[in-house]
């Protein structure tokens, strides 16, 4: 009976090693088999040139990926510089000024802007500020705007990563031990020298990794900018032109291509260009987030 | 600062008003109950049903083999290795990444994979992209759960001679109302990702029989019919988005009120 249950227990235990090993190794092949699939595009022609000329033409064999990396970048860095100072402000009021009944109060607004699906967001985002942006905001600058622009994109991406943003940043700010802001208080300091001097210094690498993962959260949005950013493969040149960022690029095309191998592939490695990218932003700033806890907690 | 604060709820507000201001006055009970009849792209009658189904069954396998695969893996490093174990960390690590892999690779990356396999766009492939997509929150949103445990309850268990096989039978019982919290959230994760199963689950206006036939599903019909110039349809596009924030608003509140109760009764 026992020797039984010490053959049930070690097969358990082989069995959960065995699907841990896989959920890691898991990483892996995604990133290997994507590689795989974009290897004839690479070996036909330049990576180089790939990745720095604009021409698309998928029909006459020209792969430029530039609008569409520029498009993502630019659509992202909009969405940051919208999201950074409001998360960063309610973060601290949230972890200094506010009490914990308020903190209370506007946890599950932030858990249901996290949860809202992108489609949604994509619908509110045509709803509203597509329109208001051709309405109002384009026609000062620029002659023409459909409001499907980069614009529209940025902002809608900036609040989707908000809530992101304001539960890793509130993660680090609470990190920061007590007595450091305690000691800073005693001194005499006010709560805004405190935040100023003590936190944010504090806090910094934090700060940079909640941004380079916001970033990557950015990278990745599909369905939401597909619906808002225009889609038109060209190289974006104001706030108001419309862009195509890599997301939208394989979501509208793909299977659509399967007839030619060398578009597939050329899809199949925008594929691995956003892997390639989240996964080294996300081991940077989750490495650093993982250093921050350790140093706190000693 | 307060009024950043302020800034982010009334962006919700706007965001949920918009769409049920937009959307309700289309919602009829149609909508949730019929499958589009002919000409339902045309503005003619019939509802999303198909894609509410669609997309519970899809979620439901998905959740289904999410949880067979991410609670071996919690146990595993939770409470066969030793506290702070490197390889557990490790593993850690890379479930935090696969978290952080937006759901357009993971579209993409199961296309490949199901034209290597032979498996045409269907519920099946529907399924197993979503269960790649959801299983990392599960795994961690558990593991949260389980670090929170306290080491005197595995400690007692072994005492009395139970094997460590036998011990976790007792912790997954002990850890419930925390797995019903990471079903909940991966559900709602599940339900209203659209790129996944852009490629892999196919869209068609009738409910799969089985694994083989393509599924509709509640983020991609808001998706197509939005597309389409007729208005009608347009407007049912923003009723089946309030359903979906409906949903969503509930499985929120569902995993709110369990995990409140699991924080009361915690040891």
């Amino acid at each position: 009976m026992n020797y039984f249950r010490a053959v049930k227990d070690n097969a358990a235990r082989q069995l959960m090693l065995g699907i841990t090993i896989f959920g890691i190794c898991f990483l892996v092949i995604i990133g290997i088999s994507l590689f795989t699939k974009a290897l004839p595009i690479i070996k036909e022609k330049n990576l180089w040139i790939l990745l720095t000329t604009g021409d698309w033409r998928p029909f006459k064999g020209d792969f430029g990926f530039l609008p569409f990396i520029l498009s993502t970048v630019y659509v992202s860095l909009i969405a940051i510089a919208l999201a950074l100072p409001l998360s960063l402000l309610t973060s601290i009021y949230l972890n200094t000024y506010s009490s914990s009944k308020v903190r209370k109060f506007f946890q599950p607004f932030i858990d249901v802007l996290s949860g809202i699906p992108s489609v949604i967001y994509g619908v509110w985002g045509t709803l509203t500020i597509v329109p208001f942006i051709a309405k109002y905001v384009a026609p000062r600058f620029v002659e023409y705007s459909s409001g499907y622009s980069m614009m529209a994109g940025g902002i809608v991406l900036a609040v989707m990563i908000l809530p992101l943003l304001i539960s890793i940043l509130l993660e680090v700010f609470q990190a920061i031990p007590q007595e450091m802001t305690d000691a800073s208080l005693q001194l005499g300091a006010t709560k805004w020298q405190t935040i100023k001097k003590v936190m944010l210094k504090k806090s910094f690498p934090g700060i940079i990794a909640a941004i380079v993962l916001s970033v990557s959260r950015a990278f990745g949005e599909t369905i939401a900018v597909l619906m808002v950013c225009g889609n038109f493969a060209q190289i974006p040149l104001n706030l108001f032109d419309s862009c195509y960022p890599l997301p939208a690029l394989i979501a509208n095309n793909y299977g659509e291509m399967m007839s030619m191998p060398s578009y597939e592939s050329a899809l199949m490695l925008a594929a691995f260009l956003l892997f390639l990218i989240i996964v080294l932003f996300n081991a940077i700033s989750r490495i650093t987030l993982v250093q921050i806890e350790k140093r706190f907690y000693m | 600062m307060i009024l950043s604060a302020l800034i982010i709820i009334a962006v919700l507000l706007f965001i949920v008003g918009t769409v049920v201001y937009k959307g309700l006055p289309s919602l009829s009970w149609d909508m949730i109950t019929k499958l589009p009849g002919g000409g339902f792209y045309l503005g003619k009658e019939g509802g999303v049903l198909n894609a509410i189904i669609g997309s519970f069954y899809i979620v439901g396998g998905a959740l289904l083999i999410s949880i067979l695969l991410s609670i071996p893996v919690v146990m595993y490093i939770n409470f066969y290795l030793q506290k702070n174990s490197l390889f557990a960390n490790i593993t850690r690590f890379c479930f935090d990444i696969l978290f952080g892999i937006p759901s357009i690779v993971f579209g993409a990356f199961g296309f490949a994979l199901m034209v290597y396999l032979g498996i045409r766009a269907s519920l099946m492939g529907g399924i197993l992209t979503v269960a790649m997509l959801i299983m990392p929150i599960m795994m961690r949103s558990l593991d949260e759960v389980a670090r929170m445990l306290p080491r005197d309850l595995p400690d007692a268990l072994l005492s009395l001679g139970s094997t460590k096989f036998e011990m976790t039978r007792v912790i997954v019982r002990q850890i419930m109302p925390g797995v019903i919290t990471a079903v909940i959230l991966a559900l709602g994760r599940g339900i209203g990702d659209a790129a996944t199963v852009l490629f892999t689950a196919g869209y068609t206006d009738n409910i799969p029989t089985s694994l083989g036939q393509p599924a509709a599903t509640l983020p991609l019909s808001i998706f197509f019919q939005l597309g389409s110039p007729i208005e009608e349809v347009q407007n049912r596009a923003y009723a089946s988005a309030v359903i979906l924030t409906i949903i969503i608003l509930l499985l929120s509140f569902a995993a709110r009120y369990f995990s409140s109760k699991y924080s009361k009764n915690k040891i």
